[in-house]
């Protein structure tokens, strides 16, 4: 079974995704800040690939990549450094990243890749769901990999439920019209948007992300989904981190409790 | 046949390769945008602006002196004469009106060398809308003049500070700008780049180009068709406007110029085709300079409209099934075609154009073809980089 599968079998609330940029703030980072996130009591683990240009990231998560790439990340470099890595970590992991570097790496290569080293899922978001079907889904199934897709205040309610019928583990929503790291806060407006999706009763359970950045933000996406996905805030704690293990651990009980 | 096909492809090329969060954008005007263009309401304020505001049709010159030196019929397509200076204005006349048409109240762009911005930010003023212009720093610094006409015209400029803060980083912002304005917000995008259908659209307003060219040489010389079309190439809406009447009339040879910098192999060059492999950038599947690893590689130009890692789609699939010639230019050269054509007709051509220029040197021809090369800019705004460069 799917470990994101058997996440959400066995837990329905309050889970929380942590996503980090792989080869940031330092190149031999990657294993250690996915264990201090399992040892600080996330329950899935995204692992961002960097690139050049990612267009849906703010300047948060640009800068990780600029840096990462700085520091001589890449594809190769990280299915390096995730091998073995199962010995050590048995939450679900999700690998997050834009297309052309994937594309370049070969994607059969890479899925295969991702299944040998054991990561469960993908978030590509700039493969447009057309696309993924016409090329993509039965390679990513051959190879057992969940595919996510995200969703936004703008997305209609006729292609949400195309997206929901597509997908495979989760419902990335999107909470505002926005890039990573634009805001913080949930406003009213959010709310409704919030309310909205979750009165359709969707197959996929829903992890909320974009402002997510502390307890009080992580619980009320929470009442209103599954759960909740933190990425720019986390950045922002791993960059400043004195001890990036403690620091991790720390920050993720501070939104979980 | 040179056609895009439903999905947006050109061939392998195309697409709409985008974050879910643009998905209702991209649906939007691709649903829409053909209809629109082809109402008798639509022609009619896109037809008399097009003549009244931008100066169409423009002329075909006969280049005497020029045509003497090679010993060809030379055609300049006077793009440079079209109002802010450059064919860009073509395509922002077109997208303003069918913002309007949807009920868009602001406008983004991103620019290069600033001619976009300006042509963007003066169909903006025209219209009374809304303009912000996302622009690299470091373009903002080399492109000054054209930074002021911008403000002058009402628009705000946004510097781009990410990346290697030229035009790519400008068009991420502008992309990052529409996902955090989705609703109220239109993005004009200058070159035939882009997600579908953008490519499309862009090369459909600067079509006029070819269209202008086929019954102005009909009157010259009694033929449509000429022997060669010879036009720049950075994203390459200039040479998509002037090959596309010809695309599928396999008797015109289509040469596409690009920025080959301080040389092809020097590592400071924008010459796509030659160094780039297949992938994806702002949305389309195209040819771009990458590394292995599929990370964009920073160009390099003197003229900062070529100063782009890739090419539109369409012209990606030019190049791959052989319709068009590619030949790279360095910079020196197109410095030098610069000083040639300003001093053998009188016209000092914008640095992207004097690469098309020059290019007469690297193509064989016979005596007496008739050649069009399209003059897509005026040169006011490279008079610094003119200046500094110095070899006049």
């Amino acid at each position: 079974m799917n470990r994101i599968q058997y996440l959400f079998n066995t837990k329905k609330e309050r889970v929380l995704s942590i996503y980090f940029t792989a080869g940031f703030p330092d190149l031999e980072d990657t294993v250690p800040i996915m264990e201090a996130i399992q040892a600080g009591g996330a329950d899935i683990i995204e692992i961002g690939v960097p690139y050049s240009d990612p267009i849906a990231d703010g300047p948060t998560i640009q800068d990780s990549n600029l840096i990462a790439l700085e520091n001589g990340m890449s594809l190769k470099k990280l299915f390096d450094q995730l091998k073995g890595f199962r010995a050590k970590i048995h939450l679900p992991v999700v690998l997050m990243g834009y297309l052309n570097p994937i594309m370049q790496y070969g994607m059969e290569a890479f899925c295969k890749k991702c299944k040998e080293v054991g990561v469960d899922g993908l978030i590509l978001p700039d493969l447009p769901m057309q696309q993924y079907q016409d090329e993509f889904k039965e390679l990513f199934e051959e190879y057992g990999l969940f595919n996510t897709f995200l969703i936004s205040p703008q997305t209609s309610e006729k292609r949400v439920r195309e997206i929901d019928q597509n997908s495979n583990g989760f419902i990335y929503m999107v909470s505002a019209h926005s890039i990573t790291g634009a805001r913080t806060g949930i406003s009213e407006e959010q709310i409704a948007y919030f309310e909205r999706v979750k009165a359709m009763n969707l197959k996929n359970p829903r992890l909320i992300g974009f402002g997510i950045s502390d307890s009080e933000t992580f619980t009320t996406a929470s009442n209103y989904s599954n759960g909740a996905i933190i990425g720019s805030a986390f950045i922002k704690k791993v960059k400043d981190a004195k001890n990036l293990s403690e620091d991790i651990q720390e920050y993720i009980q501070s939104v979980i409790s | 046949m040179i056609r895009v096909d439903e999905k947006g492809f050109y061939g392998k090329f195309g697409g709409a390769y985008i974050p879910e969060m643009l998905h209702p954008n991209i649906e939007e005007l691709r649903e829409n945008w053909e209809s629109i263009i082809a109402t008798p309401e639509y022609q009619a304020e896109f037809q008399m602006l097009l003549k009244d505001f931008v100066g169409r049709p423009t002329p075909l010159y006969f280049a005497t002196r020029l045509s003497e030196e090679f010993g060809a019929k030379i055609y300049l397509k006077r793009e440079d004469l079209c109002h802010t200076g450059a064919h860009k204005v073509n395509n922002t006349v077109g997208q303003i009106i069918l913002a309007k048409k949807l009920g868009k109240k602001r406008i983004i762009a991103e620019t290069g060398a600033g001619q976009h911005g300006v042509a963007t930010a003066t169909v903006c003023a025209l219209m009374g809308m809304e303009c912000t212009v996302y622009m690299g720093s470091l373009d903002i610094e080399r492109q000054k003049p054209n930074v002021e006409r911008m403000r002058i015209l009402g628009a705000k400029v946004v510097p781009a500070t990410s990346g290697s803060q030229t035009l790519k980083d400008a068009t991420n912002e502008a992309m990052r700008q529409w996902i955090n304005n989705p609703v109220d917000t239109h993005y004009i995008i200058g070159s035939v780049v882009g997600p579908h259908p953008y490519p499309e659209m862009v090369a459909r307003f600067q079509s006029v180009i070819s269209e202008e060219i086929k019954w102005q040489l009909m009157e010259k010389e009694g033929r449509e068709n000429p022997d060669a079309v010879i036009a720049c190439v950075g994203g390459g809406s200039n040479a998509a406007g002037a090959f596309y009447h010809y695309y599928n009339t396999p008797e015109v040879r289509l040469i596409a110029v690009e920025a080959a910098g301080l040389g092809v192999f020097s590592g400071k060059s924008a010459a796509t085709t030659a160094l780039g492999t297949p992938g994806i950038l702002h949305g389309s599947k195209t040819i771009l300079m990458q590394t292995e690893d599929g990370q964009v590689v920073e160009p390099h130009s003197i003229s900062a409209g070529l100063d782009y890692p890739g090419i539109g789609p369409v012209h990606a699939h030019l190049f791959d099934v052989g319709r068009a010639e590619f030949v790279a230019v360095e910079d020196e050269d197109a410095m030098k075609a610069g000083i040639f054509l300003s001093r053998t007709e009188g016209i000092i051509p914008a640095i992207e154009t004097a690469h098309a220029i020059h290019a007469l040197n690297m193509i064989e021809y016979r005596k007496d073809d008739v050649i069009v090369i399209n003059l897509s800019g005026r040169g006011d705004k490279d008079l610094e980089t003119y200046i500094k460069w110095g070899g006049y």
